[in-house]
Parts: C-alpha cells; sequence; structure tokens
C-alpha cells in the first residue's frame, strides 16, 4: 500500500492528501514526524493539498486539524471523503463579527 | 549523530558584540529628495551599497517615527560594516547618524543643503571609499549559532505551506529557541483565525495583552474601512489549492513559530531584548515585514512559499523554502531548500529542518541566497498614514 496521507497530529479529524489520490484508493497515513496512522480508503477524488476524513464526523462536529478546530460540519461526512468548503465551515463565520473582535 | 551545530560558522563581530553575516557599507538617504546624491555615491566608490526610498518629508507623528526607526535599525543591523547617511538637511540627517553610531561602528551624514548634490556627492563619496577599504580589512571570525538572530514569514501560501514549509520552520525554530537563539515573527494581519494559539503561547498575560491589543487595533482598522476579513478570507486561490477556513489558513501560517514560547512583544522595528520568540507587530506584505525583521536586528531570514513568493532584502540574506513540486520545478532559481520530499514521504519534519539548517549554515558562511544573486533588494518602509 503507498503512502498518500500527511496528518499534522495523529489525532486528527483530517489528513492532507500529498498527491492527487482516487476514489476507491486505499492508502496510508503517516504524521510529519513520520509516525503510521491507520490507513484508510479514500471514497473521492481527492486533489494534492486537499483534507480527507479520517473517520466519519457527524453534522455539527467541529473538525480538528493542527490538533485544533479549523470549522464545524454542515452535513455528516463519511470516513475517506474529501473534507471542503461544501461540508465545512468557519466556526466564525457563525458569529457577527464584532462578536469575534471581541473573543 | 550529526547535527546542525557540527556547521562551524564565520561572521563578522562589530563593535557593540552583534555578529552579523554581510559586510554592507550601505548610502542611506534619509528622504526621497537625496536619493540621487545617494545614487551618485554608490556609482562612484566600489563595494557600497545605495540604500533609497520614497519617503522621508512631511510625516509626523507616529507614521515619522517608524520611518526613522527603520532607517536608524537598518544602519544599526550588523551586517551593516558602516554607513553614509545624506539627508536635504541638517536636523534629520544628524537624528539617525546619532542612531547609527550608538552600535560604535562608522558613521558619517552629510546634507545637501548649502552645498548642492555635485559638492556632497564628492565629500560623501572620499569618507565612502574609507569606509569600503575600513570595511574590506575586516576578517570573518568563529561565531556561535545562538548569536545568529532569526526572522521568518511566509508568502504567496498554499496548502503545501501549512502542510510542510511553514511546520519546518517551526521545528527549526524550535532546536534554535533551545539554543538560545534570537527569533522574530509577525504578520498581525495573517494570524486572524489563530489569534488564540498565539495568546497561549505568550510567556505571561503581559505579553498575550500586548499582542490582542495589537491584534484587535489591526481588526478596528480593517473594519472602520468597511471591510470584512472573513468574507475574503481564504482567497479562491487558497480555496482551489484545498484550504477550506480562514482558521485552516491561520493555523497553518502560525506553523512557523513551532512550540517556541513567545517571550516578547515588539512594536514595528522594534529590537528584541533578550533570546527567545518575539512577536512583531507588522504587515504582512513581504517587503515591509522583511524590512521591518532587518531593522530590528535580524540578520538572516527564512521565508516559506507555496506559489513561489520572490522576494529578498538588500542587508538581510533571505532563505526561500518550498515544499510545492511545481514552484520547485518551475522557479527553481528561487527557492534554496526544496523540501517536497516531505511530500513525497522521503523525510519527516525532522529531515527537512536539517536540510534548512544546512543551507542556513552556508548562508550564514558567506554563500549568496537566490535572492541576493538576483539582485532582490527590497527595501520598503512601512507607512502607516498619509504625510501632511
Amino acid at each position: 500500500m503507498k503512502k498518500g496521507i500527511l496528518l499534522h497530529e495523529a489525532s486528527d479529524d483530517v489528513g492532507v492528501a500529498a498527491m492527487n489520490i482516487k476514489a476507491g484508493e486505499e492508502v496510508e497515513a503517516v504524521t510529519l514526524e513520520g509516525n503510521p496512522v491507520t490507513p484508510i480508503k479514500v471514497v473521492e477524488d481527492i486533489p494534492l493539498g486537499h483534507k480527507v476524513a479520517m473517520r466519519a464526523l457527524e453534522n455539527g462536529k467541529h473538525i480538528q486539524e493542527y490538533g485544533r478546530a479549523i470549522g464545524y460540519a454542515i452535513q455528516a461526512i463519511r470516513l475517506g471523503a474529501h473534507v471542503h468548503v461544501h461540508n465545512i465551515k468557519s466556526l466564525r463565520w457563525a458569529a457577527s463579527s464584532s462578536k469575534i473582535f471581541e473573543k | 549523530m550529526a547535527t546542525y551545530k557540527d556547521f562551524p560558522l564565520m561572521g563578522y563581530r562589530r563593535e557593540n558584540g552583534r555578529v552579523g553575516i554581510r559586510n554592507h557599507v550601505l548610502i542611506m538617504s534619509v528622504d526621497d529628495i537625496s536619493n540621487a546624491a545617494v545614487e551618485g555615491v554608490a556609482r562612484l566608490i566600489r563595494g557600497t551599497m545605495a540604500l533609497t526610498h520614497p519617503y522621508g518629508r512631511l510625516q509626523f507623528g507616529d507614521d515619522l517615527n517608524l520611518t526613522f526607526d527603520t532607517l536608524i535599525g537598518t544602519g544599526r543591523n550588523p551586517n551593516v560594516a558602516a554607513v553614509i547617511v545624506i539627508g536635504i538637511e541638517p536636523n534629520w540627517t544628524d537624528y539617525i547618524v546619532k542612531g547609527i553610531a550608538e552600535t560604535g561602528k562608522p558613521v558619517a551624514g552629510f546634507s545637501i543643503e548649502r552645498y548642492g548634490d555635485l559638492k556632497t556627492i564628492e565629500m560623501a563619496s572620499r569618507k565612502a571609499k574609507e569606509f569600503v577599504q575600513y570595511a574590506t580589512e575586516l576578517p570573518r571570525v568563529p561565531v556561535q549559532w545562538e548569536e545568529i538572530w532569526v526572522s521568518t514569514k511566509c508568502g504567496e501560501s498554499d496548502t503545501t505551506s501549512g502542510l510542510a514549509s511553514n511546520p519546518t520552520v517551526g521545528r527549526v525554530f524550535e532546536r534554535l529557541e533551545k539554543n538560545g537563539n534570537t527569533l522574530i515573527f509577525g504578520e498581525t494581519t495573517e494570524v486572524t483565525g489563530a489569534e488564540d494559539k498565539i495568546i497561549e503561547q505568550c510567556a505571561t498575560p503581559e505579553i498575550a495583552a500586548q499582542f490582542k491589543a495589537a491584534f484587535d487595533n489591526y481588526q478596528e482598522l480593517v473594519e472602520s474601512q468597511g471591510v470584512s476579513l472573513l468574507g475574503t478570507q481564504p482567497t479562491e486561490g487558497n480555496i482551489r489549492g484545498g484550504l477550506s477556513t480562514i482558521d485552516e489558513k491561520a493555523l497553518g501560517n502560525v506553523e512557523k513559530m513551532g512550540r517556541c514560547t513567545i517571550v516578547g512583544f515588539l512594536k514595528p522595528a522594534e529590537a528584541p531584548k533578550g533570546p527567545g520568540l518575539h512577536f512583531m507587530d507588522s504587515s504582512s506584505a513581504a517587503a515591509e515585514m522583511v524590512t521591518l525583521c532587518c531593522a530590528a536586528g535580524a540578520v538572516l531570514h527564512l521565508f516559506t512559499t507555496g506559489q513561489g513568493n520572490i522576494i529578498g532584502n538588500p542587508i538581510e540574506p533571505v532563505i526561500k523554502l518550498s515544499a510545492n513540486p511545481l514552484t520547485v520545478e518551475t522557479m527553481s532559481e528561487h527557492i534554496d531548500v526544496d523540501i517536497s520530499g516531505l511530500l513525497r514521504f522521503e523525510y519527516n519534519l525532522d529531515g527537512a529542518a536539517d536540510r534548512t539548517l544546512e543551507m542556513m549554515a552556508h548562508t550564514i558562511n558567506g554563500r549568496l541566497t537566490n535572492a541576493e544573486t538576483l539582485r532582490h533588494d527590497e527595501f520598503v518602509i512601512t507607512k502607516l498614514y498619509r504625510s501632511a
């Protein structure tokens, strides 16, 4: 099985495609430190630099990357699916701008 | 195991003890109308470098002070051996000369009023010739890694920046922090979405409060212009590259600080007072940011790029890192450290950091960076508001 996904933290909900990955491909994932994470089967085409779900994510879940929330799911996301602007949103979009600046 | 510390370093030890990695003799303009005389001297005397800019007249308040701090800081930078300062009138010229002279390095000022360009060029050239002969006799001497002040910034970022090149700088900074180096990062405008992370890594609540005040101040400026940052970030190009939210983009940016502790907050162009990582309130425009780092005293810059920013600085060598395979291939003359192997799983983050530190050692010891060889001498003063 080839390596194809990089993770910032082993516990992240999403990994980043280090190459273009085709739907149906099984690929290994490793952290930036070089430690292996459970391999996954990618269910949609993922272009280089785009994110893939490392586990099933329910609607509303805060999505972890860099060990932190980068946004929340606006629909259920399958394991191995493409994670992008169509299924996650910034937590900040939800708030009014003035509230964000108070934070 | 071999480490970066096995590379012996040779640099220039200045009168005040600071260490430089270049040995420039600068001919500096105080103001826009003195640029012609500055260029006249630099053309006459081999071994000098003209440092010109479009400001310095009818500025006032904080904006004037920042121009002065930038000029003085650049002259004080240990990569500079000696400085000729030329301005239209004596008061502001003397002010810049005095600020630079505190370092103990040779500096002389000339004002054009009552002399005209030609006489000024003659007088300044005689002094510049003397300074070049002084500087070219200075030897490189053994120096320590911790004496090298390093700054960082990213530009033309894409997903490879947050994924590979920024974490690589973060790993380099973690090692240098442990080693006792003085480090600078900033980009007040680009950390929106990751400000909490910066606050968490501040050593004290006071430093966090200083950062937060600068951050809020910038947000208010954006809002006062009727612009919403949240509506424009990430950009369309960012989204095409795979970035989904402003938070994600900012978290990728601040990977450059690694897990270092922020021990100081700096005003634009302000010099750090001790070792460790410092956040400098600064623009995210590449040339402005690097110019401010140089004025703060950093002697070597690590610049990460995804799509291929080509910036350089006349005084502070800029080492460029990229992990984007296409950028590394199509813009190879700009990229000093190719870390696209990280995306091909050829090495891990530590391997990428090793490669970067090796290039830093070569650069410290005198190897010109790609930006230096290509004459990328962008010196850009940050303007805070319009002149009188």
